[in-house]
């Protein structure tokens, strides 16, 4: 039999505040009235993603998705990649190319800093086109730089702006510094948490109440790491903001340069996305997803015996 | 959760997802086809222009690199020959008979030779060219800032662009031309160049004469020009978007 528990304490205690708050031993026990066998699970909804959290986050999904395909059309444009502020062409280190075989045949070369990769059907040739990118990653699906980069510049202000309202919320209301900076005790506990990663064994009850430490660095890494950082190799790709803003080019080692951490950073976003997804799916689809629309998390707990 | 629950949902999912980034596909290239999108992603060009008109002071200069940093081999891009019978006779007679017209809406329109351009005071940086396709190349470019001509000729108070009519014309035989903004006309940096790294312009980079820009990407870098119109608007120019690739959808506003 499973008990539910309503949890708001947190906001009506503490109305501003985020409300992943662990409640201590005695408060879930308090709210727990009717006597439970120490066997039966004990389920306790918990309100854990608030409205801006929610919005921002669900805006991002489309976004991203817009900004990485339409990205990848406007690669394909010079499907190569250098660093410093010249693209010579004899020091590309990464460049992708349709190249014909002896027999006539069209390959897709990958080169990645002097080793080539036959990536065909991927990579520099697919579905019979020589293209860096195939055509279902990128927006528009066909060739066509001009339309890739209006719906880039468009998503890519709508992207900066949510970024810019999130990141005043999360500090405002201490999202960023409770829920998201890694604590001490998270530093500590990293190498645990790394293997239960590994092993597929999830933190359950009252430990997935909090982001573990894992989470933490993975949130903050890209919200404070590489979102910036991809806002701002992009600037540094406009001749115009290197006139105003010529330091951008310095800390990036050039307009090139900075056109490849571009590119990193975009790989570092999709990355993240898989890694994300596949643990939403893995930690209970459903409950996440859940919490992610309404805020509401539910909790299982073992039982109350377990948890004393 | 049970094992064969979480197996179907996988496969849900799987499924799901799959079928979602087909939708997402087809939904872009849906709005990418039809007549109002498109007009609505276009607003990013009026929000960029007005912020990084806003932030960049009006007279700072695009990064100048030094001799060590250009390019061996520049590229040309676009148009790389004219390809005409009158443009072969200039080639033929070197630019002797080139010449440059200054007209529209100014006070005093009035035409120069290319040796008459030429002893006029020139400018030289070394500036890198940012093409929209993603490469850059640095090059040391030669000639005359373009506000010295309009300081000569005096533009009106309401000619708005300046457009540069070019001698080129594509395969099928639409005029290149290109415009930017009078005010940017001014910019220091905003020259008629003759000379690219200390050699007389060759034809694939736009002799004899060629904007450049370097406050902007390539393609505003007008080669081959013949007359620069100054205008109030650019509606009936070409196809009336500002300039060649304009009006096949690039951005006029080319800062970014």
């Amino acid at each position: 039999m499973a008990v539910l528990i309503q949890s708001e304490k947190a906001i009506s205690r503490e109305g501003d505040q985020m409300p992943i708050v662990e409640p201590s031993a005695s408060e879930t026990l308090s709210t727990v009235s009717t006597p439970i066998g120490s066997s039966s699970p004990v389920i306790e909804r918990v309100y854990r993603h608030r409205l801006p959290v929610r919005i921002s986050h669900w805006l991002n999904v489309p976004f991203l998705i817009i900004l990485i395909m339409s990205g990848l059309q406007i690669f394909n444009a010079h499907p190569a990649l250098y660093w410093g502020d010249r693209s010579d062409r004899d020091q590309a280190v990464l460049s992708i190319k349709p190249m014909q075989t002896e027999s006539g045949e069209i390959r897709g070369i990958t080169t990645i800093l002097g080793h080539q990769f036959d990536t065909t059907g991927m990579l520099g040739y697919s579905d019979g086109m020589r293209r860096g990118f195939p055509a279902w990653a990128t927006i528009p699906s066909a060739k066509w730089l001009a339309m890739g980069r209006q719906w880039h510049l468009f998503f890519a202000w709508l992207f900066v702006i949510n970024g810019l309202i999130f990141t005043a919320y999360a500090f405002a209301s201490r999202h960023a510094t409770r829920d998201l900076a890694p604590t001490g005790k998270d530093f500590r506990g990293i190498g645990k948490s790394l293997r239960d990663h590994l092993l597929l064994r999830h933190p359950s009850g009252k430990e997935s109440k909090r982001y573990n430490v894992l989470q933490r660095l993975a949130y903050a890494t890209v919200l404070f790491i590489v979102a910036p950082l991809i806002a701002l190799t992009g600037l540094a790709m406009s001749p115009t903001i290197d006139t105003a803003f010529p330091w951008l080019l310095t800390i990036f080692g050039g307009r090139q340069a900075a056109r490849t951490i571009h590119f990193v950073a975009c790989f570092s976003f999709v990355g993240f996305i898989v890694i994300h997804v596949v643990q939403v799916i893995l930690t209970d689809f459903f409950n996440n997803i859940r919490s992610m629309v309404t805020g509401w998390f539910l909790v299982q707990h073992k039982g109350v015996g377990h948890e004393a | 959760m049970k094992p064969e629950h979480a197996m179907e949902r996988r496969r849900f999912l799987k499924g799901a997802l799959g079928a979602a980034s087909l939708v997402a596909l087809s939904g872009c290239d849906n709005l990418t086809q039809s007549s109002w999108f498109p007009s609505i992603l276009n607003k990013a060009e009026r929000w960029t222009e007005a912020v990084q008109r806003a932030v960049t002071p009006r007279d700072a200069l695009a990064k100048e690199y030094r001799e060590a940093d250009i390019s061996k081999m520049f590229p040309a891009n676009g148009n790389t020959d004219p390809g005409t019978e009158q443009y072969a006779g200039h080639v033929a007679r070197n630019f002797s008979g080139w010449m440059l017209e200054v007209v529209g809406l100014v006070q005093a329109p009035r035409s120069w030779s290319l040796a008459a351009l030429k002893e006029l005071p020139a400018r030289t940086q070394i500036t890198r060219h940012d093409c929209v396709e993603g490469w850059s190349a640095i090059g040391k470019w030669t000639g005359i800032p373009v506000g010295d001509l309009m300081r000569q000729v005096e533009p009106l108070p309401n000619a708005r662009y300046a457009v540069f009519h070019c001698a080129d014309v594509d395969d099928e035989g639409v005029a290149y031309y290109e415009s930017i903004a009078v005010a940017d006309c001014y910019h220091p940096q905003t020259i008629l160049a003759y000379e690219l790294n200390d050699a007389p312009l060759d034809v694939p980079h736009g002799a004899p004469l060629r904007l450049r820009f370097e406050r902007q990407l390539g393609y505003k870098q007008a080669k081959y020009v013949t007359k620069i119109a100054l205008a109030e608007s650019l509606a009936g120019i070409g196809g009336g978007k500002g300039g060649y690739w304009e009006d096949q959808g690039y951005e006029w506003y080319a800062g970014i």
